[in-house]
């Protein structure tokens, strides 16, 4: 090793060092960069994430309609078997005969939030919401029905 | 400037002329002895929590994080809950250990550490023991944590311990050599190794201006080798959780676990006071010169502000080190001693030997 390297290493390394140490001090000093939320004092206005998985719902607008056709894929796709459907048939204004849904059941205490029900829905019916307070003292809650109470399809949805 | 916050001499020795009206010689010197031993003990406590809750709160504000927060405002209480946790927990008996270097290795720890921060002056007059040969004290007894240390991880009988034991054996051996070396060469620009002489020389400019180019060297080297020398990271290969689970401390348990825990951290407020005594003027306001009105109104600032101001500042970088770089290898550790720091100290002795000699300095 010759004196020169020996130098050039030896001011690099501490040259290096500083430039790390400089990023570290900057956060030091600059608290307003602090991530963490503090959960229970700011539950009023937490707002999750756009990728947030929190539960599964089926999407309502504001005419209280839905996308879901009950076709069920969601059902096979789902590996632990947490979704249920029941459909009926439904008599259309052009008197043809189709399947529709009656429940959607989602079983929540079985989810794992993989996302295969929300990314194999042929008809972008359902989605991850950003409800996290799932905790319930009687496990029967957490069977919930998706479909709203006197839900219907939306218009020009298969 | 006057004031009883300004210089505690005259406070210091009317407190013993009361104790030496009152009662005898012996017993007023036993009595002070005492006083003076529960009031460092209370200090050494009282800085040592602080410096834990310290820690976290730099760690997390490194890392965006909060850091502890729920006991007391900011968390202040955080650590004497711990404390309080630590003092009721169960003092485990470990089996096949060997029963009396086990309880003895913590309190030789301490005691290392506590021997240390006698000896370091707060203010004017405020000093434990003012030794004419206060750094070479604080190096010599420093250096016998290691012997606690060695002895904690020997009889624990646990592998992880030794491991970690050995490795601070020889982190400390080698690292001591580049403390004393860099001391050394302050002590060749001080010309004296009492503490508060060293604080009087630095009262026209501290010695890190006077010193200038080998006292920087010297402040550098000093800084990186004490990290290493209190065992705290980046070279911290002694515990090294990921590795061994707590090192030499793994089968310790309760109060004697808050003894090392606690000595971890004053050996740092030692350290910090030492390189502020020795190259920042310790107590010493900031200086320059002959700017008398500089000077007059630096001095108002009381010297124990100036004195806790430097240190924390030091501390606050050496927590810095921790938080910022990774663990070293023991083979790096020892190639950055042994090829790094060791030559350049040595060169910088003659640098600073030479720069006395031609009176290049301030």
């Amino acid at each position: 090793m010759g004196l020169k390297s020996y130098l050039s290493g030896l001011f690099k390394g501490f040259y290096s060092l500083l430039v790390g140490l400089r990023v570290t001090n900057s956060y030091f000093f600059h608290p307003s960069r602090i991530v963490t939320q503090q959960y229970p004092e700011n539950r009023k206005t937490l707002k999750m994430f756009e990728r947030f998985k929190g539960e599964v719902i089926l999407v309502h607008n504001e005419n209280n309609e839905h996308r879901c056709t009950g076709c069920g894929i969601c059902e096979m796709n789902c590996p632990n078997g947490s979704i249920e459907i029941i459909s009926k048939m439904e008599t259309g204004e052009d008197g043809k005969k189709r399947k529709a849904i009656d429940k959607h059941i989602y079983h929540l205490s079985m989810c794992t939030f993989c996302g295969l029900c929300v990314k194999s829905c042929p008809s972008k019916a359902l989605a991850f919401g950003n409800e996290f307070e799932h905790a319930v003292f009687d496990r029967a809650k957490l069977d919930k029905v998706l479909n709203k109470e006197g839900s219907v399809l939306m218009k020009g949805v298969e | 400037m006057q004031g009883v916050l300004y210089d505690f001499t005259g406070l210091i020795q009317s407190i013993d002329a009361v104790f030496r009206a009152s009662m005898s010689d012996l017993w007023a010197t036993v009595l002070e002895y005492a006083i003076i031993g529960i009031i460092y003990l209370v200090i050494y406590a009282l800085i040592g929590l602080f410096l834990v809750y310290a820690e976290r709160k730099v760690c997390a504000f490194i890392q965006v994080r909060l850091g502890p927060n729920r006991v007391g405002p900011k968390g202040f209480f955080q650590t004497i809950a711990d404390f309080i946790k630590l003092l009721l927990k169960e003092n485990i008996k470990i089996k096949n250990a060997d029963g009396v270097l086990f309880n003895l290795a913590p309190f030789i720890v301490i005691v290392a550490s506590f021997l240390t921060f006698g000896t370091v002056p707060f203010a004017k007059g405020l000093q434990g023991i003012d030794l004419n040969i206060g750094v070479f004290f604080i190096m010599a007894v420093s250096s016998m944590g290691v012997v606690g240390i060695l002895l904690g991880g020997w009889s624990s009988n646990s592998k992880y311990s030794l491991i970690g034991a050995m490795r601070s054996g020889a982190q400390i051996v080698s690292y001591e050599l580049s403390v004393g070396l860099s001391l050394v060469t302050m002590v060749i620009l001080t010309g004296t190794m009492q503490l508060s002489q060293i604080i009087e020389l630095q009262s026209d400019g501290w010695f890190i201006f006077k010193g200038h180019i080998p006292a920087l060297i010297s402040l550098i080297i000093m800084m990186i080798a004490s990290t290493a020398e209190i065992n705290r990271g980046p070279f911290d290969l002694a515990e090294a959780e990921s590795e061994l689970t707590a090192g030499y401390h793994t089968e310790y348990s309760g109060i004697k676990f808050a003894f090392f825990y606690l000595s971890e951290y004053m050996n740092m407020f030692v350290v910090s006071a030492l390189v502020a005594t020795v190259f920042f003027g310790g107590w010493m306001p900031l200086h320059i010169g002959s700017w008398q009105a500089f000077n007059h109104i630096m001095d108002f600032i009381p010297p124990i502000i100036w004195f806790i101001l430097k240190s924390f500042a030091l501390m606050y970088v050496i927590m810095l080190f921790k938080w910022t770089f990774p663990r070293l290898r023991i083979d790096q550790l020892l190639k950055l001693e042994w090829q790094y720091l060791l030559p350049i100290s040595l060169f910088n002795v003659l640098l600073m030997a030479f720069v006395v000699y031609m009176k290049w300095y301030f």
